[in-house]
């Protein structure tokens, strides 16, 4: 393709009109985005939007919208997801409605979203609103970074969004393999866009880490060891140290890949002295802790949810913490386990083949905890606990397809079939994403002060896990079958019933988002019924409950001592849960500050001009980056007072619906 | 309470260095002696070969490690005395992953590449 | 040494000002975390660097190409560098600001001396005709040693941004806190380059 000074390779063929189906999705985008400016316009939000949400550093407000990102991109990934569902319901011996290359695009997207767009930036947002506050902590220890990595995270998003409009997606599944990817079998943009995406995603994933485990380490209440931190806290921190030691996998993946696109080097060519086998091998040094990073903080959420639903303290507190740093460093060890069919000789094989078998033994010793926390506990069937028990009868069956995968000779029967489909559902799904929804309804009127609809909730529920089973158990007899993952269509008969199965199985999940859509919108409407501002709606044992709902943009007027695991529970049984001062002090928080949506700006424009070969657009971004930098330092002021009036005056509203509420309850 | 941008020229103040900065600065003079030694003896002994084989890399390598330790013990002062343990725990940590990443790599890598050409 | 209490490995700041050293121990540990995960970029690079050293795809090795000589002297500048900015940490600490201006405008001397050297070391290369785009053997090498050797070069900005804010803050805290990182910045790049004359040049003239 002929490439202009100007505009690089972007020509008006960008445009999507290849097929009708993807003009058709990119006209949702661009009427959805258009729609949404639109309304923000005529509401005339934007001045309060930039304001109070774009500018923010405060860590509840960044992990609203790294929740909301997540979700809008769930439905993104979903409908994906959706698409594969119906092509292959219909696509036996028959051509469907996707063509091959859009059937790719896809599944790469779907993959590429659902891991790096949604689910990271779910737990991301959960980690940033409750961490601080479990740690009795006023603020995180870099609330700029952490301001920076959500933006840089939006950047990535976007280019994966922008990619649907103009150009196309990567044709090459999540994973990327060359030498399908490289410049000789893949020349449109769609590589690089994911490559780009990634990449700037990744950084913001980084900065956000390294503001985590500072914050864990450094900032938590007088008085609080390690070992007295909620457990949600260990599983962020060990979450965190993954993405710290794992993101370099797929920068140096991604990056040399890119080198050899753009400047025609020979990392993963055929010719050249290329070596293709090298790139899985980065990859997965990186892929399968990042699988941990995504599942560890579900874990955590599920051991804060089980024992607040089962009236009683977590089982095996230690034992727990001790497995989740098992898992982190094991999570090393496994990573050619993706790969066993590459060929390496039968010693490597079964050494990987081994740690993966050894890494179940602890992920096994955490289910134990769980059940033994709901033994002869009083249970409450409110919905996160409903996701945490479905979670753990879902997750042992995973758990177990997984142990058979990893078997080196079962694991070359099944290989890149969709058994390995279904087994990853099955563990990411109930692991992952109910891990979140639980956490969702859990700490939802933390940051809202009211509770969302049990009754929606719990119709969500009911179509989400029958649409789970419905959806997968037939791939896994597909595997069985000999169905390869990544097939457009397919010309055996007796395969299509399956399909047709899981299809229905999709659906049943579209019912179920369907629910929590307007679980949302009755929950705001009925916001009256379900209020609590006094801040404790569930009974909860952890520090986040003994503040206001929302808590005050200083989380803690009066920072809490802590002396032992479950602070707040424990203060509760002696009688005294809140101590309230006469006096307070002025407290010091962080400015507003325009940096975060200017990098993560810069970052979508350098990551599209590289693209598309626009080679001035993309110095003028890293100049803007660098520019941006230096000029930061020289900035002086960068925080400001809340004054002792205005925080007393806070206070004193929130004591008053405290005393409102425990005189309701006597 | 001192602001972060309280700006203070001492340079003025202090014209002679104290004997603790003359301690530091022979700190450094140690480590620039140990490390410019250990360099000069891992180049001299891969130019001049005076042996050769697994027994040259190894001894190369083992000096590079020397001359790691000896910067990490007089250019960044980290070493075993009482200080906070999180960051060392961190380096450790990070040691011992990129032994797994490194080593695992090669043992892949070399598996891999013998029984496609060997 | 002291027998206080550190709260960080490497230089610490004054013991008189609690709060100055409660600030750079998060500040610290928080770069600590950054560069370890620094640290794990560069080591896939090398492991990279290792599976592809005999990737020459019929195009020039490591020995037919290597100046040891030039590598030698690259080593002892950034070696040099090294010391000249303990020399300014030292400064530093006892809060002499001019003497900290000189060391640090040594320090940017010699890193510009060695990237200046390193490119005219590619130059050399790239006019033999052994570009990155040779072998897989040279776009790992050529890789390798630009993401250092750009490294090097982020620390030589850093050191001028620095120089400026000396100039216009004085030592504050601030300012203590950054040059501190920075040290610690620019002292792991030289751990990471005696990893690269180990690993990319000694094996070549040495086998
Ligand atoms: C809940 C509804 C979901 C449905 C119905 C669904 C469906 C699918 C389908 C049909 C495929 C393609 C299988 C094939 O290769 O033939 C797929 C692939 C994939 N899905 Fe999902 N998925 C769902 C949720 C998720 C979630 C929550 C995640 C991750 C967090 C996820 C991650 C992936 C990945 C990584 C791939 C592989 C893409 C590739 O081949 O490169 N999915 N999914
Ligand atoms: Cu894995």
């Amino acid at each position: 393709m002929n490439s202009s000074m100007l505009f690089g390779k972007l020509t008006f063929d960008a445009l999507p009109f290849y097929s009708p189906i993807a003009a058709g999705g990119a006209a949702v985008i661009v009427l959805g985005g258009a729609g949404v400016v639109g309304l923000i316009t005529w509401l005339r939000a934007w001045p309060y939007l930039w304001r109070e949400w774009f500018t923010t550093t405060d860590h509840k407000k960044i992990g609203m919208m790294y929740v909301i990102l997540a979700l809008v991109m769930l439905l993104r990934g979903f409908v994906d997801a959706l698409m594969m569902r119906a092509q292959q319901a219909i696509a036996m011996n028959a051509e469907g409605y996707l063509t091959p290359d859009h059937f790719q695009q896809v599944f790469s997207s779907h993959g590429t979203i659902m891991i790096f767009f949604m689910g990271m930036p779910f737990l991301f947002g959960i980690m940033n609103y409750i961490v601080p506050l479990q740690l009795g902590a006023r603020d995180v220890a870099f609330p700029l970074l952490n301001a920076i990595g959500l933006w840089l995270t939006a950047a990535g998003a976007a280019l994966v969004m922008a990619s649907l409009v103009i150009g196309v997606f990567s044709t090459g599944g999540w994973t990327g393999y060359p030498p399908y990817t490289e410049l000789s079998y893949s020349p449109t943009v769609g590589v690089d866009y994911w490559i780009m995406a990634l990449l700037v995603s990744g950084i913001g994933t980084t900065l956000s880490a390294i503001n985590f485990i500072v914050t864990i380490y450094k900032m938590r209440a007088p008085g609080m060891k390690l070992m007295q931190m909620p457990l949600f806290c260990w599983t962020a921190l060990c979450s965190s140290l993954l993405v710290i030691f794992a993101i370099p996998g797929l920068t140096v993946a991604g990056g040399l890949l890119a080198l050899d696109r753009y400047l025609g080097m020979h990392f993963f060519t055929n010719d050249g002295g290329g070596n293709v086998m090298n790139y899985a091998n980065i990859f997965w040094i990186f892929g399968h802790p990042e699988v941990y990073i995504l599942i560890l903080p579900a874990f955590g959420i599920f051991s804060t949810v089980i024992p607040t639903f089962s009236q009683k303290k977590l089982f095996g507190y230690n034992v727990l913490v001790y497995a989740t740093m098992c898992i982190a460093v094991l999570s090393f060890t496994v990573w050619l386990h993706h790969f066993f069919t590459m060929g390496a000789d039968a010693n490597v094989n079964a050494f990987f083949g081994i740690m993966t078998m050894v890494i179940a033994v602890p992920t096994g010793v955490k289910v134990y905890d769980w059940i033994l926390t709901m033994y002869r506990g009083r249970l409450r069937f409110d919905t996160p606990m409903l996701w945490s028990i479905a979670f753990i009868v879902t997750f042992v069956i995973g758990g177990m397809t997984g142990v058979i995968l990893s078997i080196p000779p079962l694991d070359y029967v099944f290989h890149n079939t969709l058994f390995l489909i279904a087994h990853f559902h099955n563990m990411l799904v109930p692991g992952m994403l109910f891990g979140l929804f639980a956490g969702y309804a859990y700490w939802f009127p933390k940051a809202t002060g009211f509770r969302l609809d049990e009754r929606w909730g719990r119709r969500a529920f009911v179509f989400w896990v029958v649409g789970f089973y419905l959806a997968f158990m037939p791939l896994y007899v597909l595997g069985f079958m000999g169905a390869a993952r990544r097939m457009a269509y397919y010309d055996q008969p007796e395969w299509q019933i399956y399909f047709v199965v899981a299809a229905v199985g999709a659906f049943s999940v579209l019912l179920g988002i369907g629910c929590q859509v307007i679980q949302l919108v009755v929950s705001i409407r009925n916001r009256k019924g379900t209020m609590d501002l006094a801040g404790d709606p569930w009974g909860g044992q952890t520090l986040e409950w003994s503040t206001s709902s929302p808590p005050p943009e200083y989380n803690f007027a009066v920072l809490p001592q802590v002396s032992e695991l479950d602070a707040f529970q424990v203060a509760k049984e002696a009688g005294r849960p809140y101590v309230w001062p006469t006096h307070y002090e002025p407290i010091e928080v962080p400015r507003n500050t325009a940096l975060g949506p200017i990098f993560g700006g810069l970052a979508f424009v350098l990551g599209f001009a590289v693209v598309w070969h626009i080679w001035w657009l993309a110095a003028f971004g890293i100049a803007g980056v660098i520019a941006t930098i230096i000029a930061r330092s020289f900035a002086a002021e960068t925080t400001r007072i809340i004054s002792s009036e205005e925080i007393m005056a806070t206070e004193l509203r929130w004591h008053a619906d405290v005393r409102a509420k425990q005189e309701a309850n006597s | 309470m001192s602001g972060p941008w309280e700006g203070e020229h001492q340079g003025h103040a202090i014209t002679q260095p104290s004997s603790d900065a003359k301690a530091e600065a022979r700190s450094y003079l140690w480590g620039l002696g140990l490390a410019a030694l250990l360099t000069a003896l891992a180049f001299g002994l891969a130019v001049f070969k005076i042996f050769s084989g697994p027994a040259l890399f190894a001894a190369i390598g083992v000096l590079a490690l020397a001359q790691i330790a000896a910067q990490f013990r007089f250019f960044l002062h980290i070493d075993l005395s009482r200080q906070k343990r999180e960051d060392l725990q961190l380096i450790l940590f990070t040691g011992l992953l990129i032994l797994i990443m490194v080593g695992g790599s090669l043992w892949i890598m070399a598996s891999l590449d013998q029984r496609m050409m060997g | 040494m002291t027998t206080e209490m550190r709260h960080h490995p490497g230089i610490n700041l004054s013991h008189s000002r609690p709060e100055d050293e409660r600030h750079a121990e998060v500040t610290v540990f928080g770069f600590w975390t950054f560069l370890m995960n620094d640290a794990i970029l560069f080591a896939l690079l090398f492991a990279t660097y290792a599976t592809m050293v005999n990737r020459t795809a019929g195009g020039p090795t490591g020995a037919e190409l290597f100046d040891i000589g030039n590598a030698f002297v690259e080593t002892l500048v950034l070696l040099l560098s090294s010391f000249s900015f303990g020399m300014g940490a030292v400064a530093l600490k006892e809060g002499r600001e001019h003497p900290l201006k000189l060391w640090l405008g040594v320090t940017l001397v010699l890193g510009l001396g060695f990237i200046g050297l390193e490119l005219r070391e590619f130059a050399g290369l790239i006019g033999q005709g052994a570009t990155a785009q040779t072998s897989g053997f040279l776009s790992s090498f050529y890789v390798l040693l630009s993401i250092h050797g750009l490294h090097v070069l982020v620390g030589c900005i850093w050191i001028v941004v620095m120089l400026a804010q000396v100039s216009t803050f004085g030592l504050s805290r601030q300012v203590r806190s950054r040059i501190l990182r920075l040290g610690l910045f620019w002292h792991f790049l030289d751990l990471v380059w005696i990893v690269i004359f180990t690993t990319v040049y000694l094996p070549a003239v040495a086998s």
